[in-house]
Formats: structure tokens, sequence, C-alpha cells
């Protein structure tokens, strides 16, 4: 878990260093179980504030349909436990 | 009674417990914030939360909604004026690797796909040189400008009302560059690619396509400059699509590759995402090559209109005459009528509509009158457009969270 994440802080470090953007601040989540979890998985591709803006409105279905848009049909490498992890703390904390 | 009150009491009073709740939850400084962002009250919690004044490079301060990639959307006082200033126009990236300073010396456009005769490339200095050039003033709207707006809310880029702007583009008309590379007979589809690229090699890449009706429209650009500068790096530079009168998807940036297709493109960004429900709106151009029983791609944009003055929670004064001031567009038809109601839509006035800088441009708009008696005033615009289009005062629900145009509603105090 914590070479992933090194390789997830290093793409997130090679792609800000040629970006055209401005500091990208850190968002801050909430604490939580599985709050590790969606930092080392989804900043890869992009920041959190994605999460923290569609909340707190998403039912877990929504929730688990957009956890599955992202594996589906982008392609997130994120293997079914870590979903599933990850899927809890969005319900728990950023649920409606 | 101070500012914040009064927005509490407005929004509690017009949208129940849901406008209510977001007031009692985040905390003062948040909340000031907020109100510094003009963001609008029906804008989710998170949203109020993270939303934070940013400057991307070139950019004056934005709404921040998200870094990588960029969503920056721009604060309504920069639409009091019909043309958006480059440095304040709105930035919206699928994907987060963006191009970063693009050298415009050996940048090539390539131009082919099955359905061409004579595939080419061009540099910048031959897009220039080798086609005439045109300009048109043109609105770019993101297809979910004011998704954020939606009760109940949908998931995606929570945008408020500022992912749009209005330039004077200058570039090549897509159909002169097309026909340079002759179209085949079969040839249904044109498909643009840009420089931004996934992250993840997995992640479809974002292409977008037009049928070939609208591609061979006057209107359509290939353009390097936005308000008489090239573009900036941020909106597109060295070329970008500009599609009048459709949603920004179209607008691919840092065009890359232009492939005349013999069958519909059916990449992820035209087959699955930015589609709107069959039937649901009032669209002329349909893209139907590209139509299923169940959706259809978002075309056209539907009228729409924005009070830029007063702001949110002004204090107006009682007994002199208030300039109610705004834009109207549309999908390209024209803005026929601009209404104005000081009494959140009982009765209605026609405001004076101002200079027409063509059918794709935001139409200035404004409308006098003195206030008088109330404390509390809701101010409401309404626009018509030449095929009788005009603005819904009951959301067109749809899953993805497009075409938001409910009447815009500005609430003031008079005092």
């Amino acid at each position: 878990m914590r070479t992933y994440r090194l390789a997830a802080i290093a793409v997130l470090l090679a792609v800000s260093s040629s970006r055209l953007a401005a500091e990208e601040k850190p968002v801050e989540l909430k604490p939580g179980t599985g709050k590790e979890l969606v930092e080392s998985n989804c900043a890869a591709c992009h920041s959190l504030d994605y999460i923290v803006t569609n909340s707190p409105f998403l039912k877990t279905a929504v929730w688990e349909a957009e956890i599955s848009k992202m594996v589906k049909a982008f392609g997130a490498p994120v293997d079914e436990p870590s979903q599933r992890k990850i899927l809890d703390y969005l319900v728990k904390n950023y649920g409606g | 009674m101070n500012r914040r009150r009064f927005l509490a009491q407005a929004a509690g009073g017009a949208a129940g417990i849901g406008a209510g709740r977001l007031l009692l939850g985040p905390s003062g400084s948040a909340r000031a914030a907020a109100d510094a962002l003009q963001l609008d009250a029906a804008l989710a919690t998170g949203v109020r939360e993270v939303a934070t004044l940013d400057a991307l490079p070139g950019k004056v301060p934005l709404i921040k909604l998200s870094y990588r990639p960029p969503n920056y959307e721009t604060p309504i006082s920069y639409f009091d004026s019909p043309i958006t200033p480059n440095d304040a126009f709105f930035v919206r990236y699928h994907l987060a690797d963006i191009p970063t300073a693009i050298d415009a010396g050996t940048w090539r456009l390539k131009i082919g796909g099955e359905a061409a005769t004579s595939p080419f490339a061009l540099s910048l200095d031959e897009l220039k040189r080798d086609f005439r050039a045109t300009e048109v003033v043109a609105v770019c709207q993101c297809s979910g400008n004011r998704r954020g707006l939606f009760q109940p809310h949908v998931p995606g880029v929570q945008w408020g009302p500022g992912a749009m702007g209005n330039a004077r583009w200058k570039g090549v008309r897509l159909k002169d560059v097309l026909e340079r590379a002759g179209v085949k007979k079969d040839a249904v589809e044109v498909v643009f690619d840009g420089a931004d690229k996934p992250i993840v090699d997995k992640t479809p890449d974002f292409i977008k396509s037009l049928p070939l009706s609208k591609a061979l429209e006057e209107d359509v650009l290939i353009a390097y400059e936005m308000n008489g500068v090239p573009l900036p790096p941020l909106n597109g530079f060295p070329a970008r699509l500009v599609v009048p009168g459709w949603t920004a998807t179209y607008w691919v940036k840092h065009l890359t590759s232009i492939d005349i297709a013999t069958k519909p493109f059916d990449g992820f960004w035209m087959k699955s995402a930015y589609r709107i429900p069959n039937g649901k709106f009032p669209v002329v151009q349909r893209f139907l090559g590209q139509e299923t029983a169940a959706n259809t791609p978002i075309t056209e944009m539907v009228v729409n209109s924005l009070i830029t003055s007063p702001l949110e929670g002004a204090k107006v004064a009682r007994g002199k005459p208030l300039a109610v001031r705004g834009i109207a567009w549309d999908g390209g038809y024209g803005i026929q009528s601009l209404e104005v109601s000081a009494d959140a839509g009982a009765t209605w006035s026609m405001a004076t509509l101002g200079s027409d800088q063509g059918r794709f441009s935001f139409r200035p708009w404004s409308f006098s009158f003195t206030p008088q008696g109330r404390a509390a005033m809701i101010l409401m615009a309404r626009a018509t457009n030449r095929i009788g289009q005009t603005q819904t005062s009951e959301l067109i629900l749809n899953p993805a969270g497009y075409h938001h145009n409910l009447m815009h509603k500005v609430s003031v105090t008079v005092g």
C-alpha cells in the first residue's frame, strides 16, 4: 500500500512540475477509515475537491456509480476490496 | 438587517429546508468567503467549503472548483459587459495532463481521416497564410453551466453560472480547411483531437466529433485569436475549434488533428458522455447520426439570461431609479426580448436590448425603474428568442445536469 501511495505521489509530482497550473493546495478530507485509500487512489488523476464539491448529496447508489465510472470508464486501477472501502468512506463522510 | 441574515431569510423562504441547512452548516468565515465569491445559495455545502478565489497563470482570480484538472468559473461581475476579458474567461479541462507552453513554431495540425482524399498538415503560420481569416462573436458555454444549482443535485462539476464567456474569435473557416483535404462522398462526421491527455492510459482521450453538415457551416472556425490576441494557453493556444451556438464540449482546445470519418465516432466522450434524453429539450439542430433510442448528444444551447447588476443581496435606494442590467443568449437564433420582474414573477416589463454583436453573442439588456415601499425585492429576468423559445420556471431534469435555464433570481433590499 505504501509503495502504491508513493507511486501515486510520484505521478502527482511529475504531472504538476510541467503543469500550466496554479499552486495546488492540498484538499483536506474528513478523518475516517478509508481516507488514506481515497487519497492514494483518487489523487493520482484529480484533486480531491472533486469529492468535496459533490457533497453532501450523493446517495450510496450514486457514489457507487461514480466509483464504477472511474474504474470501468476511466480505467482507474483500483482493486475491488479498495473500491468497497472507498465507497464506505465516501458514503459515511460525504453522503447525503 | 445585515446582508448575511437577509440571505439566510431569503434562501430559507425561497428554497425551504435545504438552503437553510447549508447556511447553518459552514463556519462564519466559510460563509463570508462564499459571499465574497458571489456563490449562489443553491450550491451544495461542499462547494461552499472548498470553492475559493484563485489565480491561474495569465488569469485574474476566478472561482476554483477543482485544481487538477483545473475547473475555474468567472464571477458574475465580469458579465456586466458583454465581452468577457481573456484573463477572466473560464477554464475547464476533463483530463489533468494539460499542455504547457506549446511551441507555436513546431505545432502542427493534421487533417486527414478515411474520408479525406488529400491529407495534409498545417503549421500555425500556414493556417494563417493559406486560408482567409474571419471573425465571429460567440458565447462559449459549458454544457453543465449552472449544474450546481440543480435541485435535487446531480454529480459532476458543480458549476454556478460562470462557466461561460463571450469573445470575438478570429480564425479560418473549418469548411475551407476540409475542402483542401477533399471530403469524400461517404463522409458523415469530422473528428477532433486536442493536445490534452489523460493521466492513466486507459482513460479515454478527450475526442469529439461533429456531423459533417455542422462542420461545413460558415461560422464554425479553427480559431487562433480571442478578443484580438492569440488564444491564452488555458483557453486553447495555439488553435481551437469554435462552434457558435453549440455547447463548449465541441470547442476542442489545442487542436492537433482533424479526421474526416465515414462512420460515427464511438469514443467515450461522444457515445456515453454529453447526452441528453430524447425529446426533453426544444432542440432544432440534432446530431442524428449519434442518436439512440434513449438519448442524443447535447448540441445547441438553450435560451438563457443573467442579471449582472444588482448583485444578490445588494441594498438599493428607495425612490431612486435603479438600473437593472444583464445579458441574454441562446443557440444562435437571436434574442427577441428580455423581460424583467421586480415582484418575483407576478408581473413583467420589457427591458431594452443593447448592442447586437450578432446572433451568437451575449446580448446586453437594461431596465430602469424606481423601487418604492417594499423592504425585500426579488428581481427576475426572462429571455425569449426569435423562434419563440423562452426560459423555464420549472427545471428540466436530466441525469447529467445539462441545460439549466431557470430564470435567474436576484434578491435585494430596498432601503
